[in-house]
């Protein structure tokens, strides 16, 4: 049936047939027409952030808490430009979202109109697909493909520009629309030759590791992976987007790799004969100085994006396909082969984990002088609130404590920016993940850095009722960065200091001038009573100042631009690897 | 370092020609020569693109084009099974001293000659980036005014056409 609409009415239609339910946006001059209807839709809920990166952000923190797509708004020119920080966070973790955004009118593209900017030629390398529409009737077709092409496959954002003149002319509406995508055909199922030369490796392997990223929970396999892991007693890694994939308390779980991974996954990286690559990209992070990456391993790799297969690392085994079926064909695969009499015998190689992991677990030194270690802060967050909360983290210091001293039971309970590494994403983020998960307990862990570059969003909390927490790790610094001076730099803090003994910003005073609960925590002895007081407060975001030592440092840490075998426990402890030779 | 030439389908849309070269240049690939027109179906451009790439980047160029929503399709061109040409327009000096000389060449190598003036005429050839190549050297002591020249079109050799399944599926999602 078609019901003659502007093209404004046509996009708020489609946004609420695709099953929107919650837009993150700020208005203005070219996308006003679309905001008219909007006002009156009782499907969508409008969220009025105080920047477009918040709403950037909020959108992602949505997508992840949820499993939907994200939706952010904005208008032409700084207001689409404001949003691309979070669009281009959401193509390096995958997030699927859809930015939309307003263009001046179809005959003022290219006259350097106000407020004009070309957002789709500045977000071309930045998102999945995107979209420029300049006609009325295209509106319903483009918000279909849009929402489709960010879902499925990869996920990734995808922006639509929609010019000022289309969204006011008058068009006829009818859905669904055809849509016509010929060059779009994600592959998800996986080649079962693959299958099997994998599943033969798997029992021939005397030290394989299951180095797992974050496709597999974007492809709703934990449970798969979790049966694979215990069928075959194969170690698992999981890289920072994993966290949660795998529950931290197994035993068959080595913990984090990268550059301030557990000593043992690194470990057991390093040391592998076969790595089962699922969902993961051999990012640099993970990798270390890529020629001594896992020496002598076998790569099995599979991802549903067949060009980050072989990119970084060579994959004797290539598999092209969604991890959960995946993960299902091994399962079934690895049953076959251990039917035969065939299945691999890790013993020795737990040994050597084992001691690895007894060795050398994650640590820290409480500060001398009685001040409070970040460290022992999340910790306890940990302790107190426990594996059912989301926990969002920015980048830096703060990222990394949230990663190694949280444990993590759940999959997709750890939200952070982790291949863009942005400033400013946990307060934003929470918002959003607190709007998907109204029922969860959301946990913004930030640096004082971080923080203070979309702590406006603590108003939107306040104002549309979004009880988020926010505990921010407060060293003055910031502190990854003075992290890599003090190491690298001769201790020369050259503009890393950001006064906070000063209090300016006074966190609690923003936090209640946001009308917010603002708390503040100096000492070890004071931080179960302020965690447990912000777990009582469930009707107003809560802000926790946690002043913490500025010189506590993220350890393991393999320095940038050197091999994994580089890992340093503790500033310049390095771990001995004994059984070098075993095999 | 060997030139690959790839046969490009795309969606006959606005902005594709910028994903493409922005792709290539963004992933550090450069590009030799570049060709895009209409093909028999009037959705879809054709683009020949040559790299001077080794094997393993370009398997990630090839992968990464095919990331392109409004990429169709992608085959790799084998020299050997495919017909390879550019198109050159040169305008050389040639007063009635050596107007015969440079038509002489004309013939030798199979070009036209399509516009003449009392002291320049300018040739239209094609060919293979070799053939071109030799016959601008030839062309050379006469003095070259101008010249401007094609990227290379592809096409490969005997009955089978790369359109046709692809072109299949774009009528079914029509």
């Amino acid at each position: 049936m078609t019901e003659e609409m502007t093209g404004a009415q046509a996009l708020v239609r489609a946004l609420e047939q695709v099953g929107v339910d919650t837009v993150f946006g700020i208005p203005g001059g070219a996308i006003l027409p679309a905001y008219d209807p909007l006002y009156d839709s009782t499907k969508v809920r409008h969220v009025l952030v105080r920047h477009e990166q918040g709403a950037g952000h909020a959108a992602e923190g949505y997508a992840q808490a949820t499993g939907k797509v994200g939706v952010c708004m904005a208008t032409s020119g700084p207001g689409a430009t404001n949003l691309v920080t979070a669009i281009a966070d959401a193509y390096m973790d995958s997030v699927p979202i859809v930015a939309i955004t307003g263009q001046v009118a179809a005959p003022l593209i290219g006259t350097d109109a106000f407020q004009e900017a070309d957002i789709s030629g500045i977000t071309m390398p930045i998102t999945k697909h995107n979209f420029l529409v300049t006609d009325a009737a295209d509106i319903p077709r483009t918000i279909a493909e849009a929402f489709h092409i960010a879902a499925t496959g990869r996920p990734g954002p995808v922006l639509v520009d929609i010019a000022k003149d289309a969204l006011q002319a008058k068009t006829a509406f009818s859905w669904p629309p055809i849509m016509r995508l010929p060059g779009y055909r994600p592959v998800t199922r996986p080649h079962s030759k693959q299958i099997r030369e994998a599943a033969r490796l798997m029992a021939e392997a005397r030290r394989p590791v299951l180095y797992v990223g974050g496709g597999v929970h974007k492809a709703h396999a934990s449970a798969e992976l979790l049966q694979l892991a215990e069928l075959t007693g194969i170690p698992v890694v999981t890289t920072l987007m994993a966290k949660g994939t795998f529950p931290d308390s197994h035993d068959l779980n080595l913990g984090m790799p990268g550059m301030h991974g557990t000593v043992a996954a690194v470990g057991a990286l390093q040391r592998s004969d076969l790595l089962i690559a699922l969902g993961t990209r051999f990012d640099d992070r993970v990798t270390g100085r890529l020629d001594t990456f896992a020496p002598h391993a076998k790569i099995i790799h599979a991802d549903i994006d067949p060009a980050e297969i072989s990119k970084n690392r060579h994959a004797d085994v290539p598999i092209v396909g969604d991890c959960r079926e995946v993960l299902n064909d091994l399962i079934n695969a690895v049953k076959h082969e251990q039917a035969e009499g065939r299945s691999g015998d890790y013993t020795a190689w737990w040994a050597v984990l084992n001691g690895y992991r007894k060795t050398y677990p994650l640590g820290y030194d409480a500060p001398e002088d009685g001040s409070l270690a970040p460290q022992y802060v999340v910790e306890r967050l940990s302790a107190l609130v426990g594996p059912d909360a989301y926990y969002v983290a920015g980048v830096g210091q703060h990222q990394m404590w949230a990663a190694q001293f949280i444990g993590y039971e759940n999959p997709g309970t750890f939200i952070n920016s982790g291949g863009a590494g942005t400033m400013g994403f946990a307060v934003p983020a929470a918002m959003g993940a607190k709007m998907g998960a109204p029922d969860a307990t959301v946990w913004a862990i930030d640096g004082d850095g971080c923080f203070q570059m979309t702590n406006q969003e603590l108003a939107t909390c306040a104002l549309e009722g979004v009880p988020i927490k926010v505990a921010v790790i407060n060293n003055g610094n910031l502190g990854m960065v003075r992290q890599w001076q003090t190491l690298f730099y001769n201790e020369r803090y050259s503009n890393t200091d950001l006064q906070s003994p000063r209090r300016i910003p006074d966190f609690v005073k923003l936090a209640e001038a946001y009308g917010c609960v603002g708390l503040r925590c100096e000492r070890p002895e004071d931080v179960d009573a302020t965690i447990r007081k912000a777990m009582e407060i469930n009707d107003v975001p809560v802000v926790i100042d946690f002043v913490v030592h500025k010189d506590a440092m993220v350890w393991p840490m393999v320095a940038a631009g050197t091999s994994n075998d580089e890992i340093k426990f503790a500033r310049d402890m390095a771990p001995v690897w004994d059984n070098e030779e075993e095999s | 370092m060997t030139r690959h030439t790839l046969s490009v389908l795309v969606e006959n849309k606005p902005g594709v020609l910028a994903r493409v070269a922005a792709l290539f240049s963004r992933r550090g690939f450069n590009i030799d020569s570049l060709a895009v027109g209409p093909t028999e179906h009037d959705d879809v451009s054709r683009m020949t693109i040559v790299v001077n790439v080794a094997e393993l980047p370009l398997e990630q160029v090839t992968k990464q084009l095919n990331k392109l929503v409004n990429v169709i399709k992608i085959v790799e061109l084998d020299p050997a099974q495919s017909v390879q040409r550019e198109l050159t327009l040169i305008k050389v000096r040639a007063d009635t001293e050596t107007r015969s000389n440079v038509l002489e060449l004309v013939q030798l190598f199979r070009a036209r000659c399509v516009d003449v003036a009392t002291d320049a005429v300018t040739i239209e050839v094609t060919g293979t980036p070799d053939k071109l190549d030799a016959f601008i050297k030839v062309l050379e002591p006469f003095g070259i005014k101008e010249l401007v020249q094609s990227g290379m079109v592809a096409i490969g050799r005997g009955a089978r056409s790369i359109t046709d399944r692809s072109l299949r599926a774009l009528d079914r999602s029509a």
